[in-house]
């Protein structure tokens, strides 16, 4: 009980100076930060920021060059059962016509599931499907789905899995603004099962109104913290530098202005 | 046609041998043959095809049959592959035409220098009535253990075909079944070359496999249903080789090809109704 009080005081995923290489590119560069249970953060910034090289690394598909990086004070590949991944939909090889049962099914899989031909994960593949709306899509061809629907499929999955980390890669492109709002109540409703969940988006608005937290990255950490006073102008600008303009110009009250003034 | 047509050929033993590899290749090609197609690792599985002739040249010349070199060769040609296509940094496609071009000429080469004893275009198409009882035990052998192994390993391998990142991150070791695929798939190509031949077991690879596709909705049903084109193709295949003395793998390739035409348009027939009605 009292490690696991300090692993929770400690902070849930903690990167401390974390740095990640792609040969000569420093993809991550001294990121810091520490994500409490049950937390729902956002993670934004620009293409090529690192959200996706984060995610890796905390998947442990990466190594860490520097730094350190844990999960419940564990490396990341040694914590692999405790993190649900949903891919960009781009990783998925969609030549393969699979079931809906079958794909939720997989997080059931592990290296020693050796019957195909067992039946007895059934009422756990139900529930799962139950929680993300989707119970009378089990029989469906996935390539049927919409991107919403896709969407939950996949936190389907990592529910079978029993994760207590969902991180969802861009989990909000190609999907529209009504499916997008029926994807937030089903992480939100997650989120109270005491589920962390890290969401890697492009989409910054009303995000203190979606998210607890957000971490703001451009190859290094610009920010991290309370989504409602995180985003301020010097970490747009630090983030998005000259799209940063854009941001500014572009807003409800601003209209047919190219400078802003 | 009569049952007695149907039954003439095989009051031979060695039709007898020749229809159990033939049904044997007709099954584990096209069920392996789904994964390949749908993973687009053809080119890869015609390379693993044509670089078992350089191997063939050098067992041949120290005295061993084509069967007895079947596993360890399957072994080392996907072994190799796999390694030469992780560590290149020409792509994937461009090593693969490498390896499949040079370890082609190089057995070319290997069976003009050491003089080696093959038929050349038994060997190439397939020449399935001259198949050994030893032949039909090791590729036995081989059926089951190809057939053995992708049984246990169905989910996982399923799971890393369709989404290879989501496994590796649920934990599953994905370079394991990486290697675990290619050995098992040029287990079943070397399996089938007296059959089909080094040229074209890729149709029976892919053909029954993409015919499958177009005629069903789901993978496994795709899997089930190439088994069933694969064997009508390979028996069929079997019977125009007795009966019109054609070579058996363009037998079998071309009974192939039909089926696929015909799932071909019957898949556009369908799609033509649907979209008038």
């Amino acid at each position: 009980m009292k490690v696991k009080n300090k692993i929770k005081n400690k902070g849930l995923i903690v990167s401390d100076g974390c740095c990640v290489e792609y040969g000569d590119t420093l993809a991550l560069d001294n990121v810091t930060f520490t994500v409490n249970e049950g937390k729902l953060v956002a993670v934004v910034g620009p293409n090529g920021g690192g959200k996706s090289t984060l995610f890796n690394a905390m998947t442990g598909l990466v190594p860490i060059a520097n730094g350190s990086l844990k999960i419940k004070g564990l490396k990341p590949n040694k914590a692999k059962s405790l993190i649900g991944y949903i891919p960009q939909k781009n990783l998925i090889n969609w030549n393969f016509k699979l079931s809906v049962k079958q794909v939720v099914g997989m997080g059931l899989t592990k290296n020693n599931s050796f019957n195909p031909f067992s039946n007895k994960n059934n009422k756990i593949i139900e529930e799962a499907l139950n929680q993300v709306g989707l119970i009378e899509k089990i029989d469906d061809n996935i390539n049927q789905l919409s991107g919403g629907q896709l969407q939950r499929i996949f936190i389907a999955r990592t529910l079978t899995q029993g994760a207590d980390i969902l991180l969802l890669d861009e989990a909000f492109s190609a999907v529209d603004v009504g499916a997008q709002e029926d994807l937030m109540e089903i992480i939100n409703s997650i989120k109270l099962d005491g589920k962390t969940i890290l969401i890697a988006t492009h989409d910054i608005n009303n995000i203190e109104e979606k998210f607890d937290e957000v971490l703001c990255l451009n190859r290094h950490c610009c920010a991290y913290g309370d989504s409602s006073k995180v985003l301020t102008k010097e970490v747009m600008e630090e983030m998005y530098g000259s799209h940063n303009q854009m941001f500014n110009n572009h807003r409800p009250g601003n209209h047919g202005s190219k400078n802003g003034n | 046609m009569g049952i007695e047509n149907l039954l003439e050929p095989f009051k031979y033993d060695f039709m007898i041998r020749s229809l159990i590899t033939a049904i044997l290749s007709g099954i584990m090609l096209p069920v392996l043959g789904s994964f390949t197609i749908n993973r687009n690792m053809g080119f890869m599985a015609d390379a693993m095809a044509h670089a078992t002739l350089p191997i063939i040249a050098v067992g041949v010349f120290f005295g061993f049959t084509i069967s007895a070199l079947g596993v360890p060769a399957a072994i080392m040609i996907a072994l190799l592959l796999a390694f030469i296509i992780k560590n290149t940094e020409v792509g994937e496609d461009t090593a693969i035409g490498i390896i499949f071009s040079s370890f082609f000429a190089l057995g070319f080469i290997l069976i003009a220098v050491f003089k080696v004893s093959i038929n050349l275009e038994d060997l190439l198409f397939g020449q399935i009535l001259a198949v050994s009882t030893f032949d039909v035990i090791v590729v036995s052998g081989l059926f089951f253990t190809v057939i053995g192994i992708l049984l246990v390993f169905f989910k996982q391998l399923l799971f890393y075909s369709f989404d290879p990142v989501g496994a590796e991150v649920r934990g599953l070791n994905v370079s394991f079944l990486n290697y675990l695929f290619l050995i098992i798939l040029s287990l079943a190509i070397i399996g089938s070359l007296q059959t089909v031949g080094i040229i074209l077991v890729l149709s029976m690879l892919i053909i029954p496999a993409a015919a499958a596709k177009l005629a069903t909705k789901t993978f496994i049903d795709s899997v089930i249903v190439s088994v069933v084109f694969g064997v009508i193709a390979a028996v069929s295949g079997l019977y125009l080789s007795y009966y019109f003395n054609l070579p058996s793998g363009p037998s079998m390739s071309m009974v192939s090809t039909m089926i696929f035409v015909i799932a071909f348009i019957t898949r556009k027939f369908k799609n033509s109704i649907k979209l008038y009605s």
